[in-house]
């Protein structure tokens, strides 16, 4: 089998296990497994601009929140069904990645950071300021007989797992596509040497751009769709927390892998999950893990198995 | 002399703070010839090809390439008009295969076309005798091996004028003498702009030499000229 053909399979594979799993897991994990999967297309966001382009940015928060608050809003107060609701939040959260992509990229490395993250505070004070509509840290909830898309209830745990399932297997081929595409190859050439992609002759500015609006809109899809599908939008999704969390499953799943963002949203999950049901000082267990993953496995899960065994993993 | 100019320079100067580091350099640069650019260290040469290629803005003057002022393009755009340029300091993509590499180098011109990349990057690769490294990743090469990828990146890019900024440094003897043959057999089909410290490398690829001392253009001729210039012996060797 080619290259090729095994990372297509490999990754199809995943999305057709993950389609198999709705009929045999049980409520508990099958409800589990649908938040991880949104999550997880938030990290595959994330992981474009990271793990492939080399731009860490501690803002994603507001991306995110950005789609969910732009899908929750139309909703709420223009009256938006479901399909246009998601619509206005990718735009959203789109134009708010070209305006921060925009200024933020004149900065680099930890100014980069430093900006990213005072635009998303910026945000999540916006969000606060319009308390009278967003609700602000109690947030608000969107309906049931509000969240029915093409006649079908996103509130109906079947029919949401296979929403999420829709939105995570787009996510993860656009990221395959993306990242095996010339234009993935310069993301990655940039990480590795600004300088010397520039004097090959690409204009360094605009991928940079074009990675942060494709990072940021796939964010705020994330968004959205955790909002709707789970019936709530609320200013603690804006929050700085919200930017660490795909940072810490993208670092733990492998930056700069495909599946990455996956293994790690699945593996923080359950971590805390399983240590909660032991102790009450479940952060201890979980913090014991991280630096366990820190030493012995310092490219994240699956950056580790591709380094060992699987080198052809995209 | 009647030679179309591909490059040429107008008063180009660039000062970093009080220092001049190039100033006031009008040169030109006929197409297809080999130029060797010499001087002391410290005199400008880097300063002044990296105003070329844009890495560096100039302070003052004008740079005209195949007819244009490109004096307030940036470095890319230079780059995609048909420059390339190969560092001082060695510049891979360190984690990257040999192939990757050079791919890259030639991926701009062709875009998307995956298979003709595959074929002009093995090219690239063989002409500077890497090709079985094809795979290997690049920081794992000695230093002399980056040094011919570097090129074969240059190479890849099947630039109009070739910048290369001391590319023997670091190279074997035996290593000297294959990029000497190699710097003839690309000649017919790019000029090349080389900065070498090596005098016996100069001599004996160069069509045309031109000295720099202080950031200013101290002789110009052909190699014969230039060795028995008493000022150029005199900026080399030092006077009291």
């Amino acid at each position: 089998m080619s290259a090729s053909a095994k990372i297509w399979t490999l990754h199809l594979g995943l999305v057709a296990a993950l389609f198999v799993l709705q009929f045999i897991l049980p409520t508990y994990h099958h409800g589990n497994l649908a938040r991880i999967m949104v999550l997880a297309s938030y990290a595959i966001g994330y992981n474009i601009l990271f793990g492939y382009t080399g731009l860490l940015s501690l803002g994603h928060a507001l991306f995110f929140a950005g789609g969910m608050y732009g899908m929750g809003l139309s909703i709420q107060y223009l009256g938006a069904t479901p399909a246009p609701a998601l619509l206005i939040g990718i735009v959203v959260a789109f134009v708010i990645a070209t305006v921060v992509g925009l200024l933020a990229l004149r900065t680099t490395g930890v100014a980069f950071m430093i900006v990213t993250l005072m635009f998303a505070q910026a945000g999540y004070l916006t969000v606060l300021l319009f308390g009278e509509y967003t609700r602000g840290d109690e947030g608000f909830v969107i309906q049931q007989s509000q969240r029915i898309l093409a006649g079908i209830d996103l509130s109906d745990p079947s029919s949401r797992y296979f929403a999420a399932l829709v939105l995570f297997g787009f996510c993860l081929i656009l990221s395959l596509v993306l990242v095996q595409s010339s234009f993935g190859k310069v993301l990655v050439a940039i990480r590795e040497n600004e300088d010397r992609v520039q004097m090959l002759g690409f204009d360094v500015f605009r991928h940079k751009l074009l990675a942060v609006i494709i990072s940021g809109t796939v964010a705020g899809c994330a968004g959205a769709a955790y909002g709707l599908l789970f019936g709530y939008a609320g200013a603690s999704f804006a929050t700085v927390q919200y930017s660490i969390f795909p940072l810490l499953w993208v670092l733990l799943g492998g930056a700069g892998t495909v599946l990455g963002p996956f293994v790690g949203t699945l593996f923080m999950f359950y971590l805390i999950d399983l240590s909660s049901g032991i102790t009450s000082a479940y952060m201890l267990i979980a913090g014991v893990a991280l630096v366990l993953l820190t030493l012995f496995a310092r490219q994240g899960l699956t950056g580790e198995l591709r380094k060992r065994f699987v080198p052809w993993l995209p | 002399m009647a030679a179309v100019n591909l490059l040429s320079t107008q008063g180009l100067s660039r000062n970093f703070g009080g220092l001049m580091a190039v100033h006031n350099v009008s040169f030109d640069l006929p197409e297809g010839q080999i130029r060797a650019i010499i001087g002391p260290n410290g005199a400008g040469k880097t300063t002044f090809v990296s105003l070329l290629c844009g890495r560096i803005p100039a302070s003052q003057g004008k740079v005209t390439f195949l007819g244009e002022d490109v004096t307030a393009l940036p470095a890319h755009e230079r780059i995609s008009r048909g420059m390339a340029y190969t560092f001082q300091i060695t510049s891979i993509f360190e984690r990257l295969t040999l192939r990757d590499n050079v791919s890259l180098a030639v991926q701009r011109r062709l875009g998307s076309d995956r298979q003709q990349i595959a074929v002009e990057a093995e090219a690239a690769l063989e002409s500077v005798g890497l090709a079985a490294r094809a795979d290997q990743v690049a920081g794992d090469l000695s230093y002399g091996h980056q040094r011919l990828l570097e090129l074969a990146m240059g190479l890849g890019q099947k630039p109009r004028l070739l910048i290369l900024d001391e590319p023997t440094q670091g190279l074997a003897d035996s290593e000297i003498d294959e990029f000497v043959s190699l710097v003839r057999s690309v000649s017919g089909e790019t000029t090349i702009l080389l900065i070498e410290h090596n005098m016996n490398v100069v001599m004996d690829v160069a069509d045309f030499i031109t000295v720099i001392n202080f950031g200013e253009i101290l002789a110009e001729g052909n190699p014969a000229d230039i060795r028995g210039n008493a000022d150029v012996q005199a900026a080399y060797l030092g006077t009291g």
